[in-house]
C-alpha cells in the first residue's frame, strides 16, 4: 500500500472514517481458534457479550458464525460458553490443526 | 423507547467499538466498553485518557470507534470532555444544535486514580453533564505493569516488584469510587463487565441523570495480572464473590449494595487465581494474607454498614432493592 | 469611528473578548491576566456575552478544556499568564497538533524560581516551539487590536492553528492608556462566523481525533503543520490590510522605525519598543543614523523580511526580555539566523534586560545606542551577551 503524503493527509491527524479498524486484520494473532458447534449452542449470547473483539456475528438474535478475520483466540467465549448438557457450543482447536 | 436490557434485543444494536482494535487477546477493558456502548440509546462524544484502551484503539489510519472520539493526553480525559459539553451548551443556546448528546469519557485506572484526579474531580465539582468510565485494571499496563494507587496490596508489579525484603506493593488501593461519591454528583457506581445487565444498567442510570456520573469497572488483565487469556470474565464473578470488588451505587447520594454473594468467599479465592499474588502464597506470607483478608473485610463491611443506615433512613429493607 | 477611552490593557483585551462573544472560555486565575476573565465572567453573569465560561481548576484543564471546546466545533477563547502557561505546555503542542483555532491572550510575565509576578517574556518565548502563532502587542492598542486578527489568522482555513497575543504583564496589563474601540458590529464583521471543520458534535459523521501516530506518518504531519504556519506570515498581511480598512491602523510583520540607512539597528519587543522609539529619535536629532525594528509576528518569524528591513544596519544590538541560559536570548538567535541565511554579517551583540519587570529607561536605551556607535567605530564588539542593568 501506498502511504499518503504530507499534502494529502487530513489536517491534525483526524481520522473521518469511523470504525475503519474493521479493515484490519488481527485474526493473524490467534494461537487457537474457537470452533462453534451449533448443535450444542442454547443462543445464550453470552459468547457474544463477553467477546472483546466484537467477533461473534449475530443476525436476528440468533449466532452465527465467528468473525475469524478479527477473532484474536483469547478463548473467553468458550470459558463462558454454558453449552447443552455439560457440552460446550464452543470450543478452542489449535491453530493449523 | 430504550432497548430492553436483554442479549437477544441488544445484539440487534450496532457495536460502536469495531473489532480490528489492537488490545490484546482477551482484554477486559474491550469487553467492558462494548458493554457501555451497547447500553446508551442516545448520541455518545467520548474523550479518551491516554492509556491501553485509546492507544490500541486508535493506531493511525485506523480508529475502532464509531462515535465522536478525541483523546489530548493522559491527565485530563475529563477536562476535555468538559470542554466539548460545554461547547455543546453553547451552541444549543444559540440554536445551533439541538440534538440530545450525552458526553462520556473513559480512563484506565493510572489516568484516573492518579494522574487523572484533580481533572476529574474539577470537572465532577463544575457539574457537567458527563459520564466517567474508569476501566479498573489495577495497575500501568500500557506502560508495562507499574503499580498504581489502584494496584492492589500485596500485588506483583514492576515498580513495587516481589523482593526478598518488600513483598510486592505494601500499600492498600485507594477507594476511588467512594472519593467520588463524596463529590455527592446524583450518581457514582461500581461494577464488572460480568454482570452485564448490572452494568449496563447503571450505564443506563448514569446517562440518564442531568449532570455529572462516575463509573468504576473492574477490567482484568491478563498480562499484568498474570492469567490466560480466557478467563477475564470469571475473574470479575470471583472479585464480586470475595467482595474484593463490590458491587454497589450511590444515586443522589444514597447507598445501595447491589451484589451480596450468598457466601462471601475468602479473598484467597481470588488471589490465587493470578500470578500477580503467586507470592503471597509461600509458607512465610501468611501474614500478608491475612493482611489482604482484613483490608477486603474492612471494606466490605465499611459497605455493609452506610448501606443498612441508608436503608434504616429511607425506611427500605437492604433487600427490598 | 470608534471611542477614545482610557483603560488599563486587561480592561482592553476583556472588552476585546466581549465584542468577540466566543462560544466557549475555559480559564484559571493568574497574576498578572486574571482580570481579563474576572471582568469577563460579569459580561458572562449579566448576560451581555452568550459564551459557556469553564471555571477550571487548573491551567492544564483550562487548555484541556479548550482543546476538547474547539474540536467540539465553536469559537474558543482564554488567557494566562507565566506559570499558568507553563502548565499548559504539554497542552499547547496538543492544540496546535490537532490544528485547533484557539485565541489565546498571554499577558508576559516572568517565570519561577524565584517567584515573579512581573512582566517579561520568558513565559512567551519558553511556548516559541508549541507550534502557536505569536503576536506580540506594544501596548493596549495593538493588544486589542491583534486579538482580533489572531482570530481571523487562526480559523483562516488555509491555517487552522492556535494562536497567541501577548502583551507585558503590569506595564500595559495594569497601566491606563487611551485607546481607541472599534464598533461591536464592526467588529462582528470583521472576525465573521465560525466555521467548524470535523466538529466533534455532528453525531452523524463521527471522526477521531488524537489517534496514536507511529513513524510511519508522523513526521508527514509535522511538515504540514510547519506549512500551515509559514503561510499565516501572508495572511497576517491579508487579515492587517483588512483591519486598516476599519480602524485607520497600520499593522506588518513588524515595525520598522527609522531603519532606512540606519547603521545601526536595535531589536526590542513590546513595550520596551516605545520606551526606546524616543532615544533613537534623540540621536537622529545629534546625526547618528540609528533605527529600530520591533517584531510583532514572532511565529511563524519572518527571516527574509526582517534580514532585509536590517540590511544595511552594520551593527545590530538585540534585546531580550527572556533568557536562554548558556545561550544567547531567543530573539537573538532568531535575528543572526535571518542575516546569516540572508548572507549578511552584520556586528551583533545581545542585552538580556528587565527580567521580572525591572524598568527598562530611555537611559538604558541611550547607554546601549552610545555602546553601538563604539562598536561601529572600532568595529570590534566585546562581550557578545551582556545583561543590562544588573548590580555588580
Amino acid at each position: 500500500m501506498k502511504l499518503k503524503g504530507w499534502k494529502e493527509l487530513e489536517i491534525g491527524a483526524i481520522i473521518p472514517e469511523a470504525g475503519n479498524a474493521e479493515q484490519y486484520n488481527t485474526g493473524s494473532w490467534r494461537a487457537s481458534r474457537p470452533q462453534w458447534i451449533e448443535e450444542n449452542c442454547i443462543q445464550c449470547l453470552f459468547c457474544w457479550i463477553y467477546c472483546p473483539d466484537s467477533s461473534v456475528t449475530v443476525k436476528d438474535s440468533k449466532r452465527g458464525e465467528f468473525d475469524y478475520g478479527h477473532c484474536k483466540g483469547c478463548g473467553v467465549c468458550a470459558h463462558e460458553c454454558p453449552g447443552k448438557k455439560g457440552k460446550k457450543a464452543i470450543v478452542m482447536v489449535e491453530e493449523g490443526n | 423507547m430504550s432497548t430492553p436490557l436483554r442479549l437477544k434485543e441488544l445484539s440487534k444494536k450496532e457495536d460502536l467499538l469495531t473489532g480490528g482494535h489492537r488490545m490484546c487477546a482477551g482484554c477486559g477493558a474491550p469487553i467492558a466498553i462494548r458493554q457501555v456502548l451497547l447500553a446508551a440509546d442516545v448520541p455518545l462524544v467520548a474523550a479518551n485518557a491516554t492509556g491501553c484502551l485509546e492507544v490500541s484503539t486508535t493506531i493511525y489510519p485506523y480508529t475502532a470507534w464509531k462515535i465522536p472520539w478525541i483523546h489530548s493526553a493522559f491527565e485530563n480525559a475529563a477536562a476535555t470532555i468538559s470542554g466539548v459539553e460545554a461547547m455543546y451548551k453553547a451552541l444549543k443556546k444559540k440554536g445551533k444544535i439541538d440534538r440530545k448528546i450525552k458526553f462520556i469519557a473513559f480512563g484506565g485506572d493510572g489516568g484516573t486514580y492518579d494522574i487523572g484526579l484533580q481533572s476529574l474531580s474539577g470537572a465532577m465539582e463544575r457539574g457537567h453533564d458527563m459520564v466517567y468510565i474508569c476501566y479498573d485494571n489495577g495497575a500501568y499496563m500500557n506502560t508495562g505493569i507499574q503499580r498504581s494507587s489502584a494496584t492492589p496490596f500485596g500485588a506483583n508489579t514492576t515498580t513495587c516488584p516481589a523482593g526478598r525484603v518488600i513483598h510486592g506493593k505494601p500499600q492498600k488501593r485507594k477507594n476511588l469510587t467512594r472519593i467520588m461519591a463524596a463529590h455527592d454528583i446524583p450518581y457514582v457506581a461500581q461494577t464488572t463487565p460480568a454482570h452485564w445487565r448490572d452494568l449496563m444498567t447503571k450505564v443506563r442510570k448514569a446517562l440518564e441523570v442531568d449532570g455529572p456520573a462516575f463509573i468504576n469497572i473492574l477490567a482484568p488483565c491478563n498480562r499484568g495480572w498474570r492469567t490466560p487469556t480466557n478467563n477475564a470474565i470469571e475473574l470479575c464473578r470471583i472479585a464480586a464473590d470475595t467482595c474484593f470488588w463490590p458491587l454497589y451505587e450511590y444515586e443522589n447520594g444514597k447507598l445501595t449494595v447491589n451484589y451480596k454473594p450468598k457466601e462471601k468467599k475468602p479473598v484467597t479465592d481470588f488471589l490465587k487465581t493470578q500470578g500477580r499474588f503467586k507470592h503471597l502464597f509461600s509458607p512465610d506470607s501468611k501474614d500478608l494474607l491475612k493482611q489482604a483478608q482484613e483490608n477486603t473485610d474492612h471494606e466490605w463491611d465499611k459497605l455493609l454498614r452506610e448501606a443498612a443506615c441508608w436503608a434504616e433512613e429511607t425506611g427500605t429493607t437492604e433487600e427490598g432493592k | 469611528m470608534g471611542k477614545k477611552l482610557a483603560i488599563t490593557g486587561n480592561q482592553a483585551l476583556a472588552e476585546a473578548m466581549r465584542q468577540i462573544n466566543p462560544d466557549v472560555c475555559a480559564a484559571y486565575p493568574i497574576t498578572p491576566s486574571t482580570e481579563i476573565m474576572q471582568r469577563f465572567a460579569s459580561f458572562v453573569s449579566d448576560g451581555v456575552v452568550d459564551t459557556e465560561l469553564v471555571t477550571v481548576e487548573s491551567e492544564h484543564s483550562a487548555m484541556s478544556a479548550c482543546i476538547g471546546a474547539s474540536a467540539a466545533g465553536g469559537r474558543v477563547m482564554t488567557a494566562t499568564s507565566s506559570q499558568g502557561l507553563a502548565l499548559m505546555w504539554e497542552m499547547l503542542h496538543i492544540a496546535s497538533g490537532m490544528r485547533l483555532p484557539i485565541a489565546m491572550t498571554l499577558v508576559n510575565r516572568a517565570l519561577s524560581a524565584p517567584i515573579n509576578i512581573h512582566g517579561d517574556h520568558s513565559d512567551g518565548m519558553g511556548s516559541r516551539d508549541c507550534g502557536w502563532i505569536q503576536l506580540y502587542s506594544e501596548n493596549a492598542q495593538e493588544a486589542y487590536d491583534n486579538i482580533f486578527q489572531a482570530v481571523r489568522i487562526a480559523e483562516h482555513e488555509d491555517i487552522r492553528l492556535p494562536a497567541m497575543v501577548c502583551m507585558d504583564g503590569f506595564i500595559i496589563s495594569h497601566s491606563i492608556e487611551s485607546m481607541e474601540f472599534l464598533p461591536d458590529e464592526v467588529i462582528r464583521d470583521f472576525i465573521g462566523e465560525f466555521k467548524p471543520k470535523y466538529p466533534l458534535l455532528d453525531v452523524d459523521k463521527p471522526v477521531t481525533y488524537g489517534p496514536l501516530v507511529l513513524p510511519d506518518f508522523y513526521i508527514e504531519f509535522k511538515r504540514a503543520q510547519h506549512e500551515a504556519i509559514n503561510k499565516a506570515k501572508k495572511v497576517t498581511l491579508e487579515v492587517a490590510r483588512e483591519f486598516e480598512k476599519i480602524s485607520g491602523r497600520s499593522y506588518g510583520l513588524f515595525e520598522p522605525y527609522r531603519l532606512d540607512d540606519a547603521e545601526i539597528a536595535i531589536v526590542l519587543l513590546n513595550s520596551a519598543a516605545g520606551t526606546a522609539k524616543d532615544v533613537v529619535d534623540d540621536f537622529r536629532n545629534k546625526g547618528i543614523r540609528v533605527g529600530l525594528l520591533k517584531p510583532r509576528l514572532f511565529r511563524p518569524f519572518p527571516y527574509e523580511e526582517i534580514a532585509e528591513a536590517l540590511g544595511d544596519a552594520k551593527v545590530i544590538c538585540v534585546f531580550d526580555r527572556a533568557d536562554s541560559f548558556g545561550g544567547f536570548g531567543p530573539m537573538y538567535m532568531e535575528i543572526a539566523s535571518a542575516m546569516m541565511a540572508a548572507g549578511s554579517s552584520p556586528l551583533m551583540v545581545n542585552k538580556i534586560y528587565g527580567l521580572g519587570g525591572r524598568d527598562f529607561m530611555p537611559e538604558d536605551a541611550e547607554a546601549v545606542i552610545k555602546e553601538m556607535t563604539g562598536i561601529l567605530d572600532t568595529g570590534k564588539t566585546g562581550t557578545l551577551k551582556e545583561y543590562i542593568g544588573v548590580r555588580e
